[in-house]
């Protein structure tokens, strides 16, 4: 398989199908895009499958590499590769993608090739994000990934998807904007290289580390999002449509957390370990605050929505405490929060499809007349919880060990999280899930059909999966994680 | 005194515009028919045809003549081609909007935009200061008659008086420097004028005193803060058709006439009109970015980016000399061409996409007119969305790579704080780019008219629309054009 050029089939296949797809025009030939849009999802899948199959456990290089020539002016280079961190992401957006057309299927009758268009480009650039090797090709997908979800937001969202829309996309450019600049100073003084690997190699004196690790911070941090910059987040959860929802919790949570990986903690070591005490801080405050944000919410996207930024405290604590247990937790987190998160959201889709509310207060008792779906809620929402045996379970845990390393008082803090993020959830299970039937829309409901039995089987067994046998996940991360240890525990001042 | 006969081989190009504008002037008297298909035809391939001069006696060389008054160089080259395919364009986007509107459709629009394409060129050919005052003398003329063209419209006349009297104005700011210039160095000549100052015997007050009014002329032509006055309502004022006009090539041949005075004539007084042109440049993309939010004209919300735009255009030039050395020029200078080219494109595309949707008695330039455009035509509301993303400079659209090319030009020139400005604007500015596109997406139509403009007017925009995109995913080899045009002639 070494020539087949694996990395550019990831990311090109989705984007032309989507093109195909958009191609079929208005609505009439809404069938036709559907098929298409699945067709191209699932070619998507299948590509990336060789990426786990042909992956070699044991270094920590990159792998898949595809080098050419992009920009020689500027010395730019279309150059993709995956490691131990990178490769799962990949597999994990593609996967997603094909969730989110199924999500789609029935619910969406207005534009529905540009709908499915929309989420096939945007699977081809997130898998470009994850596997760029080049500043400037991974700014270039990092902000081109920002297009499509702000129209599908805008145009398929709810009554306030303008507001969120116009939000998510200016919150997320100024990040990127100052990591633009970053990168230019990083440019001018490698001497002309836009290779991340060579930046990693770089030395940079301490002044300059703190500043670029700044500005690298607000980037990665807006899109995480962390304390105090996740303000977007809620807004553009509750406004997007259930598919949107899906990819940006399960997908682009993730970005922000993999450009700390493979920007922030190897280019600027020394400013990470300096700063690291921040970072922590924000993380515990989203942690714990945000915790019991959460539990007072009435809307049930909102809440998960503020669960997700509490799971993604979890992953940058992990980031930050700089040990093998801590990062590798992380990762399994972030996997495990795509699977978990995205089937939360796809079940409040469920709901919201059949009686058009999102509130809490709107159901209850709806386990009488949707039985298999109640089942299926249950175990995402004992996995959103942190349940053993669910993979929520195992990436808390492994950060929480790596903590308790770290400083007691932070796994201490970190580990009260796991009453907060289970009282919420269940909490709101509780009232959703459990008692008498709360009005008529509840006693009308209809349990899930084959499409939805089929989405939410595929996520679980996913979620279970990990969560009963996780060593195929973290076997893959261990030399690429290593080698980031060993790297960021060297200095690079001179 | 001996006549010598001038060699007349590097103004070829220039000379063919010239005879054929006259005689189209002629043939038009004998044209009866009122569409002036006739006319159309010949100034179009009057531009085809300079274009072709232009590439054909290209030779790559510096060659001067008319006693050094003109220069033929591979930048002058580049840019000339660029502005007659861009009016090219113009007047292809333009033919149905000015059949509709008989005032618009007379013989003189295609003499006088013939005349203000000529003007252009020798601007962009000058080598000496009081060439470069003809060439902008007869652009500024043809856009002030081409904008007072519908003489019934309150609103065009009055933007025509007050682009006259501003534009007036203006050319006597640049005059009084050039005197003041003249009467440091003895000479007007470009190359003369950079030789004088090499010796260092000029009277540098005087110089800078000159300089200051130079900028001044500059400015106003370029249109940044704050000489901006006439740029919002001479493009809201103007017929739309007009306004593709104002708003595409003579950028071009602005951006000639800052490297000709400023980089080949005055570039020993670079540290002087740099930190000029710096504080023009965070005051355009200040205030044009601010500006533009407010705006609820199309027409008048682009005047404003324009602005910006050319503020931003202005970091290329002001980043090539650190503190007294070279190294970095070409780089600055090439990537604020390669801003330039890449904006006309632009605005060309967008501008076009107004006079698109606009019918008889209908200018759709209202920013309300694009609600649910995606409803009334798909396609086309994604060439507009390319066109504001491109704007915006969001990859992959070219406009990112105008700004990166900009922005790494900054950073190498060591002017961190001035990049993360710039930045910043932008961001302000990518939110009335991004409310464009929500009106064209999120919201509902006000009217579900099809789009019926011809079919050859849909295949230019489409092309236009494929190019900034393409250019978006393949920067370089305009890149690399820009770079050696500009290695080739300074």
């Amino acid at each position: 398989m070494s020539g087949t050029p694996l990395l550019s089939l990831a990311v090109w296949i989705p984007i032309f199908a989507g093109l195909v797809v958009l191609a079929t025009g208005s609505d009439r030939n809404a069938p036709l895009a559907r098929m298409l849009a699945l067709a191209g999802a699932f070619a998507g899948l299948l590509v990336t499958i060789p990426l786990y199959t042909g992956f070699d456990m044991q270094t920590p290089a990159m792998q898949f590499v595809e080098l050419a020539p992009w920009i020689p002016r500027f010395n730019i280079n279309y150059h993709l590769g995956v490691d131990g961190i990178s490769m799962l992401f990949v597999i994990l957006n593609s996967f997603i993608t094909l969730i989110v057309v199924l999500a789609g299927w029935q619910v969406i009758d207005n534009k529905v090739a540009q709908y499915n268009a929309g989420f096939l480009i945007m699977s081809g650039l997130l898998n470009g994000i994850f596997s760029a090797l080049d500043g400037i090709l991974f700014y270039v997908f990092f902000e081109a990934s920002l297009i499509p979800l702000y129209l599908i937001i805008g145009i398929w969202g709810g009554p306030n998807r303008v507001y969120a829309a116009i939000k998510f996309f200016l919150y997320t450019l100024l990040g990127s904007l100052l990591f633009l600049v970053a990168l230019l100073y990083l440019f001018i003084n490698s001497g002309g290289s836009f290779s991340i690997l060579d930046w990693h190699q770089l030395p940079i004196p301490m002044g300059a580390q703190i500043w670029i690790f700044l500005a690298f911070l607000i980037a990665f941090a807006v899109k995480v999002p962390m304390w105090p910059v996740h303000t977007w987040l809620p807004d553009a959860h509750v406004e997007a449509p259930t598919g949107g929802s899906i990819v940006l919790a399960a997908i682009g949570l993730k970005l922000g957390a993999y450009g700390f990986l493979r920007f922030s903690l190897p280019i600027t070591p020394d400013a990470s370990h300096e700063l690291a005490g921040l970072i922590v801080a924000l993380s515990l405050i989203a942690v714990v605050y945000i915790g019991f944000v959460a539990l007072v919410q009435e809307d049930m996207k909102k809440l998960v929505a503020y669960s997700s930024i509490a799971h993604m405290g979890f992953v940058t604590l992990g980031f930050f405490m700089f040990s093998a247990l801590g990062i590798e937790g992380a990762l399994v987190q972030m996997i495990s929060h795509g699977f978990v998160s995205g089937a939360m959201f796809f079940c409040i889709g469920v709901m919201y499809d059949r009686v058009h509310s999102r509130r809490i207060a709107d159901y209850g008792g709806v386990v009488n007349t949707m039985p298999k779906f109640a089942a299926f809620f249950m175990l995402f929402a004992m996995a959103n919880a942190g349940l053993p045996a669910t993979s929520g379970f195992v990436g808390e845990f492994m950060v929480i060990l790596g903590a308790v390393k770290y400083n007691f008082w932070v796994a201490f803090a970190a580990a009260s999280t796991m009453i907060v993020g289970a009282a919420y959830t269940l909490w709101m299970y509780k009232r959703v899930i459990f008692g008498d039937i709360g009005n008529h829309h509840v006693a009308e409901l209809t349990d899930i059909n084959g499409r939805e039995f089929l989405i939410l089987a595929l996520l679980a067994i996913g979620t279970l999966g990990m969560g009963l046998y996780p060593q195929p996940f973290t076997e893959v991360m261990h030399s690429s994680v290593n080698e980031l240890l060993r790297h960021i525990a060297i200095s690079k001042i001179q | 005194m001996q006549f010598v006969l001038p060699d007349l081989r590097p103004a070829s190009a220039e000379l063919f515009m010239l005879v054929m504008a006259c005689v189209i002037l002629m043939v038009d008297l004998f044209v009866k028919d009122r569409k002036r298909t006739l006319t159309y035809v010949l100034t179009q391939l009057t531009l085809v045809g300079t274009a072709f001069v232009i590439f054909m006696t290209s030779t790559g060389e510096v060659a001067y003549t008319f006693s050094n008054l003109f220069v033929d160089d591979l930048m002058g080259d580049l840019l000339k081609l660029l502005t007659c395919l861009t009016v090219l364009i113009v007047l292809f986007y333009s033919r149905g909007y000015v059949l509709d509107r008989p005032q618009l459709g007379r013989g003189e629009y295609y003499t006088l935009v013939l005349f203000a394409t000529l003007g252009m060129m020798v601007m962009i050919s000058a080598n000496h200061f009081l060439t470069i005052y003809l060439g902008l003398e007869l652009l500024s003329l043809s856009l002030y008659a081409l904008v007072a063209l519908n003489r019934d419209s309150v609103r065009a006349t009055e933007a025509a008086m007050k682009y006259f009297v501003l534009g007036a104005l203006a050319s006597g700011l640049l005059l009084y420097g050039m005197s003041m210039i003249y009467g440091a160095t003895g000479t007007l000549e470009i190359t003369a004028v950079s030789d004088a100052l090499m010796q260092g015997q000029a009277n540098r007050s005087i110089l800078v005193f000159g300089l200051v009014f130079l900028v001044a002329g500059i400015a106003f032509k370029l249109g940044v803060v704050p000489f901006h006055m006439w740029i919002p309502d001479v493009y809201h004022g103007a017929p739309t058709a007009i306004t593709l006009l104002i708003a595409s090539a003579p950028k071009l041949a602005a951006f000639a006439i800052v490297m000709r005075m400023l980089v080949s004539g005055l570039v020993v007084l670079a540290a002087d009109w740099q930190m000029m042109l710096i504080v023009l440049s965070v005051l355009s993309m200040a205030i044009g970015n601010l500006a533009a939010i407010a705006q609820t004209n199309l027409k008048r919300m682009l005047a404003y980016s324009a602005i910006s735009h050319m503020g931003f255009m202005l970091l290329g030039l002001v980043t090539g000399i650190v503190g007294g050395d070279a190294r970095f020029a070409l780089n600055a200078y090439s990537s604020a061409m390669f801003y330039v080219v890449t904006y006309v494109l632009t605005s060309a595309g967008t501008f076009g996409m107004i006079l698109l949707l606009a019918r008889a008695g209908f200018e759709s330039e209202e920013l309300e007119d694009f609600k649910g455009l995606n409803k009334r035509s798909p396609w086309f509301a994604a060439v507009m969305m390319m066109m504001m993303f491109s704007m915006a400079g969001v990859p992959f659209f070219v406009g990112f790579f105008a700004k990166f090319s900009v922005l790494q030009a900054v950073v190498a020139a060591g002017y961190l704080w001035l990049a993360i400005a710039a930045v910043l604007f932008s961001l302000i500015g990518a939110f009335y780019y991004l409310r464009v596109v929500k009106l064209m997406y999120f919201d509902q139509p006000k009217d579900l008219t099809p789009v019926t403009a011809t079919v050859g007017n849909k295949v230019l925009m489409s092309a236009n629309g494929l190019a900034v995109a393409l250019l978006g995913i393949f920067p370089q080899a305009l890149m690399s054009i820009c770079a050696v045009a500009l290695l080739r002639s300074l």
